[in-house]
């Protein structure tokens, strides 16, 4: 007979039956066996694996010295020499969510055993772990414990088997982002096709592609005085320096370039280029002032239209960018061009 | 590119003079071009200014 496999169950104080908020502070503990709900996940596990132990942590005390936590957690999961770390399930309590996911991430990587958690898809564990771990959709009350206990055993099960893991729709997890490719008998057009006459016919369809989703800034307030404002020029056009000494790329972008315009009054075409692999940029390499009006500003500016022009030109190679990618280096230029006290940005896009 | 720009966020967008050469036209003489890019970046500037 095949051993059962071992599995540690991580809870947080008030799923571990220590207290409510008032016990947030409460450090790493271990327990031999279940607490509380890790009765209905030993049952959804049935005799092919056993919950030798249960670790818990308070909410605050993980948010505040997470490391700490992780450290002394993970120590009691080997000390049990548990094939599986199961965690939660946190429905939609942030810091418990953000918990799970950083100690079933750091269980993956420090000890190698298969994890699985379970939250709801806007908690904001599921954002930052969704990628590296399986969390099993738990919508946000606790009135799905049991059901998500036991996707999350299944689930749990296969990957301490290594068995095949199916599309995340089927076995109830948060899509990783991860694309397989599949044989199929018909070819994209048809399916395409397909899809579209079922959207006409009002009937259901699924797309083979999650368009990704966009988080809407805040809008900043109006400018409310051009004569003093301070204008900085960005684009995602892939304006450099001749030569592109920062190497940005031409396409999916991981980085930007940021330009000294210092004494600059017009964009030369032999001492600046465009870099860009999805669009013709013979026009912009022509006269570089085309993508990124540089010589209009200064005019401007010695006007005394605008206040001043920003002393460096921002820009990155926006072709087929990632989401992500796009994000970070976004915020690095906002963060960048605040910090120098810039008022107003003109961004132009190719 | 107006309807990615706003898919994605953007809240003050204006049409530009095209995707090849944003803030220029090449088809113009250099003189009417210069008017041209000004006058697109006035209005992107009045842009800046409204509420949204």
């Amino acid at each position: 007979m095949n051993t059962p496999i071992r599995v540690v169950h991580y809870l947080n104080q008030f799923f571990a039956q220590v207290g409510g908020e008032d016990k947030g502070d409460v450090g790493p503990t271990f327990k031999a066996g279940v607490i509380g709900a890790g009765r209905a996940l030993q049952q959804a596990l049935g005799d092919q694996a056993e919950v030798v132990a249960t670790i818990y942590c308070g909410d605050n005390f993980f948010a505040e010295q997470q490391q700490q936590a992780i450290d002394e957690l993970l120590r009691h999961v080997a000390e049990y020499k548990a094939d599986m770390l199961i965690a939660g399930p946190a429905f939609e309590s942030g810091r418990y969510g953000v918990a799970c996911g950083a100690i079933c991430h750091a269980a993956q990587q420090k000890l190698g055993i298969a994890t699985v958690t379970g939250m709801d898809e806007d908690n904001v564990g599921a954002g930052l772990y969704r990628k590296h771990i399986y969390i099993v959709n738990s919508g946000a009350t606790i009135a799905r414990m049991v059901p998500t206990l036991q996707r999350m055993a299944a689930l749990g099960l296969k990957l301490v088997r290594r068995e095949p893991i199916g599309k995340p729709a089927d076995e109830g997890y948060l899509s990783r982002g991860i694309k397989r490719n599949e044989l199929v008998a018909k070819p994209p057009a048809e399916r395409g096709v397909d899809m579209l006459l079922a959207k006409l016919a009002g009937k259901e369809f699924h797309s083979e592609i999650a368009p990704p989703k966009f988080a809407g800034g805040k809008p900043a307030a109006p400018l409310r005085d051009l004569k003093s404002a301070v204008i900085a020029l960005v684009t995602d056009g892939g304006l450099v320096v001749e030569g592109n000494p920062d190497k940005i790329e031409p396409g999916r972008p991981t980085r930007f370039t940021t330009i000294p315009i210092h004494n600059v009054n017009t964009l030369d075409a032999d001492k600046f280029d465009a870099v860009h692999s999805g669009y013709d940029t013979a026009s912009a390499n022509q006269d570089p002032n085309r993508l990124v009006p540089l010589d209009t500003m200064r005019e401007l500016a010695r006007e005394g239209v605008i206040g001043a022009v920003h002393e460096f030109i921002h820009s990155t190679g926006g072709a087929h960018a990632a989401v992500e990618n796009a994000t970070q280096i976004g915020r690095q230029i906002a963060d960048q061009l605040k910090a120098a006290g810039v008022t107003g940005v003109i961004l132009t896009s190719t | 590119m107006i309807p990615v720009a706003k898919e994605v966020g953007s809240l003050r967008t204006i049409a530009a003079g095209g995707i090849v050469s944003p803030t220029g036209n090449p088809e113009l003489s250099p003189e009417k071009e210069k008017q041209f890019r000004r006058e697109l970046v006035l209005r992107a500037l009045q842009t800046l200014q409204k509420e949204v």
